[in-house]
């Protein structure tokens, strides 16, 4: 059978996407951010960690989705996703495959789970998405795994509830653990830390109301699901409200993790505190 | 009923709610069309030509001519769909975040690098010392 394995949460600042694809990593700015991975990718690299397929969780940036339609939730059923040109040329990263069959299988099974999803046969996907990928793959000539994108609508106010999010990710384990081949699956979120990206409270950061957040979700994830779209855009800047994508992930996960592989926070990225973590679900 | 609007006492914040929305429609579309790069050429050849296209109001064209991020996200527009247009002028999405703060780009960057914005003051107007 299918089973999720692993969760792993993390920002994806567009210009870390940047630093990598420009060869700017080893730049003193970059290079904590890039060794605050390095652990992570190690792990990743043992035969045993590494995922066959990625449920991965980021929402588009007015890429694929304009304002003609906003779906809440979309899950990516295609055989493969090009990486968007955003406004200055697609990212230098391999396409993206996916894995119809257990995408449509999860989309079947949690919309019958009253988890209402849009699904999506054709999409291109930005940076909320490719660069996790730099992040925990580095630059390969093909990704090493299949992804199934769940893109989430943090763009137009309100995004779903972190309540719902976190409920989402205990019906999406339900149905891929309901998978007759053995895969070995991680649910991936994505997005924030504090970051505010407009108007005059740009650049807004908040390392206490972050690092709480990174242990409430790895301690008292019920209660980090409780987390209201307020508080967020509050203390963690309007757009940091991406937040809520993490709980999709954490909801996919043991309540009480069997090891915190990966805990990393750096301050800054470009505008935004970037967080990291590992989370294992008991073998 | 109308509806509650809890959000609106943040400083320095325009929450992209379905009122921004409504009110930015053309203008967020527009900047969708700049993610082609024959429309980014047509855009920098004759930019009011390009505006008048579209079904934006005047202030929002004037708004964006002038490169006034804070009169276009006050107009509907919302940050995600703005950046377009600074990708098409090849600046960074900080140098446009810093626009918005009236800071040069060198002292918000700086002020990143020294941990950001800090948040005591800013989570409301109600907490700003009034004078």
């Amino acid at each position: 059978m299918a089973k999720i394995t692993a969760g792993i949460f993390t920002s994806h600042v567009p210009a870390i996407g940047a630093a990598l694809d420009l060869g700017k990593s080893t730049d003193s700015y970059w290079q904590p951010v890039f060794a605050g991975y390095e652990p992570t990718k190690a792990w990743l690299r043992e035969r045993e960690h590494r995922p066959d397929v990625v449920f991965l969780v980021y929402n588009d940036h007015a890429t694929a989705f304009s304002l003609d339609f906003i779906p809440t939730f979309a899950i990516g059923c295609a055989d493969q996703f090009k990486p968007a040109d955003e406004g200055w040329g697609a990212r230098p990263v391999p396409v993206v495959q996916g894995h119809p069959l257990l995408a449509t299988h999860i989309a079947q099974s949690v919309i019958q789970d009253d988890f209402d999803l849009t699904v999506v046969n054709k999409m291109d996907v930005d940076h909320g998405l490719t660069v996790p990928m730099s992040l925990m793959f580095g630059q390969p000539e093909a990704w090493p795994c299949r992804v199934i994108p769940l893109a989430v609508n943090v763009v137009l106010y309100p995004p779903p509830s972190g309540r719902r999010c976190y409920q989402l990710g205990r019906a999406i384990r339900k149905a891929v653990e309901s998978y007759e081949e053995d895969l070995n699956v991680h649910i991936w979120g994505t997005g924030g830390m504090s970051h505010q990206l407009h108007g005059p409270r740009a650049g807004l950061i908040n390392k206490e109301w972050d690092n709480a957040f990174l242990d409430k979700l790895i301690n008292d994830p019920e209660g980090a699901s409780k987390v209201d779209h307020l508080e967020y855009m509050r203390e963690a800047g309007a757009e940091g409200i991406e937040l809520v994508m993490w709980l999709v992930a954490r909801g996919a996960l043991d309540p009480a993790p069997a090891h915190v592989t990966r805990r990393f926070y750096h301050v800054p990225a470009s505008n935004t505190a970037v967080g990291h973590l590992v989370l294992e679900n008991a073998r | 009923m109308s509806l509650d609007k809890p959000y609106t006492d943040m400083p320095g914040t325009t929450v992209f709610d379905t009122d921004q929305m409504r009110r930015g429609y053309w203008l967020n579309q527009f900047c969708v069309s700049l993610m082609k790069a024959e429309n980014r050429e047509r855009f920098k050849a004759n930019e009011r030509a390009y505006l008048d296209e579209w079904q934006m109001s005047e202030e929002q064209k004037l708004a964006v001519l002038a490169r006034d991020l804070n009169k276009c996200v006050e107009l509907g527009g919302n940050i995600y769909f703005l950046a377009r247009i600074g990708a098409t002028d090849g600046k960074s999405f900080q140098y446009m975040a810093a626009s918005m703060t009236g800071m040069t780009q060198e002292e918000y960057a700086n002020m990143m690098k020294g941990g950001g914005r800090s948040i005591e003051g800013n989570r409301s107007r109600k907490e700003k010392p009034r004078g």
